[in-house]
């Protein structure tokens, strides 16, 4: 295999990692407020079909990404509000989200099946994508690649070092005691929940505004299911959920170069690939039940109603 | 302003009047967004859910497509009181399908009677090796169903995709991805002639007579109901929480198989690399909006199969377009979820002006919904 094609290579397993990095870091924060949101395909697909709407009518990508975000959003919304309020079921309004997401993406996005705009270009930084090998490899990608090392950045310290970071571990491991101490823990429950569904929006339009910039119905394929896994494999810890991201991103490429490297299986086979790692992935992850205990937020999936 | 406050014990009329509640509301919304496209709501609501059923093809359409929805549903209800989430119906379905077509390609010229039969089993059987993966991932590795019921769907639709494209190609098919259409021998007798609606709609039927049997009358569903609904009683009591989880996807899965053997062995004809709607997680909705009753599930079978008859009727009439039935079978799951707060709530005028509160509900146990 050619230098040229190494690189290629690599470069397409940074872009199949993004959507699943972001995805996973939303819902990721979702979860360390104890909050278990199913709905990520479904937020997905609403930003996926918001956003290459909004691109294609307005002309602009970025307008497109930030109505994407505010798509995910308003389903997370709808998911607080039950959740939260009117205290359903945490499992069973997730796959409420995620069903009601794949229902009404296809019917938003029924007039643009089969258009298709200019994707997200990537930006070469000056000078230093000039470099050889390492300049296409680390120095030429679009923002939302960027951004998501700048989140990871943001989520470590957030959790680690910040007051707030510390409020929101504090409301997923014990709900009662953050409450008597006096912090709003619903309110805080509403905003991690709007943050899984910024970052899922932001997901799902990446994939219909940069990966393939068009509008298939369904066309997150699981990935908002794979960040969920993702988000258990990494023990609810930022940086491994970016090593997962780039492990899935990495299995996804796998189908689309596989032939080319000479691996003579059917493409439906290799396409497998990333659910079947997956599963594989989640059992070795839940195999010792006291990996999952130890590290899971305390009152994942639990309703907890204010007493006073 | 009136605020919310918790009924001394959960109300029997709301348990029941919730998902018709929910479905009210889903009308109502239909007729706001049937008014925002510019077409007239009450024509509309005609063409969608009354026009369908006025031919005598229309209604065994209607028995036909709630078929799938009943047997997925039932066995899914089954799993959902038990707390086992098969998501996955819809996989089960596609390998009960594969499988059968299996057998139907293999013993594609024998022309006897007992090749029905040995599909049907086929069909039962691959829903349930497929439900057994995650059973057997979930007791021994203590991994988490929801998602790989999930992930097994995909892979079960690339399998039948894989399939229908090689090995299993028709090779007079003029290269298009599906198998040999099957035999007369093959396919499920229609109940009528000139009506696609076929026998495996009596054997829902007679499936949800058993599954009510088996949900009240039998020890094993008495078990499965209570480690569902009182997890610590049923540990103490003794029931072994492995052999509910066997049991529930077993059966849901077993089910889900029957359906997709039914559906490629009765109006499909063959295999082909889409031979679902998405059934299998409409039945979700179905078990949910039943009330995880057997009884239940098929009357919201009889729903939904209106909202995929109507959805066609509707494309074609209106120009509306037909992804227009998921969005109302999601939309009537999100309302049933909101409604069924009034089974512990009711509302209670309130003099002081105070926002609506909660107070807390006795512990959620079992119910789901």
């Amino acid at each position: 295999m050619s230098t040229e094609q190494a690189i290629l290579i690599l470069v397409s397993i940074v872009i199949a990692a993004t959507p699943l990095a972001f995805a996973a870091f939303g819902e990721l924060v979702t979860e360390r407020a104890g909050v278990l949101n199913l709905g990520v395909e479904g937020m997905m697909l609403l930003g996926a079909v918001i956003g290459f709407a909004v691109a294609k009518d307005s002309g602009s990508l970025a307008f497109g990404f930030f109505c994407g975000m505010l798509g995910g959003m308003a389903m997370a919304l709808i998911f607080a509000v039950l959740t939260q309020h009117l205290q359903t079921n945490q499992v069973a309004t997730g796959l409420a989200l995620t069903l009601f997401g794949a229902g009404l993406s296809a019917f938003i996005g029924k007039s643009y099946v089969g258009m298709s705009l200019t994707g997200l270009a990537p930006i070469s930084i000056p000078y230093l994508s000039d470099i050889p090998i390492l300049g296409p490899l680390l120095f030429h990608y679009d923002l939302v690649v960027y951004g998501s090392f700048g989140l990871l950045i943001a989520l470590i310290w957030f959790f680690k070092s910040s007051r707030w970071g510390l409020i929101v571990r504090a409301v997923g491991e014990s709900p009662t005691s953050a409450h008597a101490i006096g912090y709003p823990v619903i309110r805080i429950r509403y905003l991690a929940i709007l943050f899984g569904g910024a970052m899922s929006g932001i997901a799902g339009a990446y994939l219909s505004l940069a990966i393939t910039p068009m509008w298939v119905e369904g066309m997150t394929s699981g990935r908002g299911w794979i960040a969920l896994a993702l988000v258990v494999f990494a023990t609810w810890k930022p940086l491994r959920v970016m090593v997962g991201a780039y492990l899935f991103g990495g299995v996804t490429v796998m189908q689309f170069y596989g032939q080319g490297m000479g691996i003579h299986v059917s493409s439906q086979i290799l396409s497998m690939l990333p659910y079947i790692v997956t599963i594989v992935v989640l059992v070795l992850i839940s195999r010792n039940p006291r990996t999952i205990l130890l590290n899971q937020p305390m009152s994942l999936g639990q309703s907890f109603y204010p007493r006073s | 302003m009136p605020r919310l406050e918790r009924r001394a014990q959960p109300s029997r009329l709301m348990m029941f009047a919730s998902p018709l509640i929910a479905a009210v509301l889903m009308l109502i919304t239909g007729y706001i967004l049937f008014s925002l496209m510019g077409k007239d709501p009450i024509h509309a609501f005609w063409v969608f859910f009354i026009k369908p059923l006025t031919t005598s093809y229309g209604v065994s359409e209607w028995l036909l497509k709630s078929t799938p929805l009943i047997l997925c549903g039932v066995g899914l209800a089954i799993g959902f009181r038990a707390r086992v989430f098969n998501i996955g119906a819809e996989g089960q379905f596609t390998m009960g399908a594969v499988a059968a077509g299996g057998v139907a390609l293999y013993f594609y010229n024998t022309d006897a009677i007992w090749v029905l039969p040995l599909m049907m089993l086929a069909g039962v059987l691959g829903g349930m090796a497929w439900a057994a993966i995650p059973a057997f991932l979930r007791t021994r590795f203590n991994t988490n169903e929801i998602l790989v019921t999930l992930m097994l769907v995909y892979v079960a639709q690339l399998f039948l995709g894989y399939l229908v494209q090689g090995p299993w190609r028709d090779p007079e098919g003029f290269n298009f991805p599906q198998s040999k259409m099957f035999t007369e021998a093959e396919t499920i007798p229609v109940l009528i002639a000139g009506f696609r609606v076929n026998w495996s709609f009596i054997v829902a039927l007679v499936l949800v007579v058993v599954s009510w049997f088996f949900t009240y009358k039998m020890f094993a569903g008495f078990r499965m109901e209570v480690s569902g609904q009182a997890p610590s009683a049923a540990r103490y009591a003794g029931f072994s929480e492995k052999r509910n989880v066997w049991l529930a996807l077993l059966i849901s899965g077993g089910l889900a198989g029957f359906a997709g053997m039914a559906e490629v062995a009765g109006p499909i004809g063959q295999l082909q690399p889409t031979i679902s709607p998405g059934y299998g997680f409409a039945a979700i909705i179905v078990a949910y909006v039943g009330r995880l009753h057997p009884l239940g599930v098929l009357l919201a079978s009889l729903l939904l199969s209106l909202l995929y008859l109507g959805g066609d009727t509707a494309q074609m009439d209106l120009n509306l377009p037909s992804a227009i039935t998921g969005l109302f079978q999601g939309l009537l799951l999100f309302y049933l979820l909101a409604a069924d707060i009034f089974i512990h709530y009711r509302l209670k005028p309130d003099s002081n002006g105070s926002r609506p509160r909660l107070t807390p509900p006795p512990e959620p146990q079992g119910d789901i919904t």
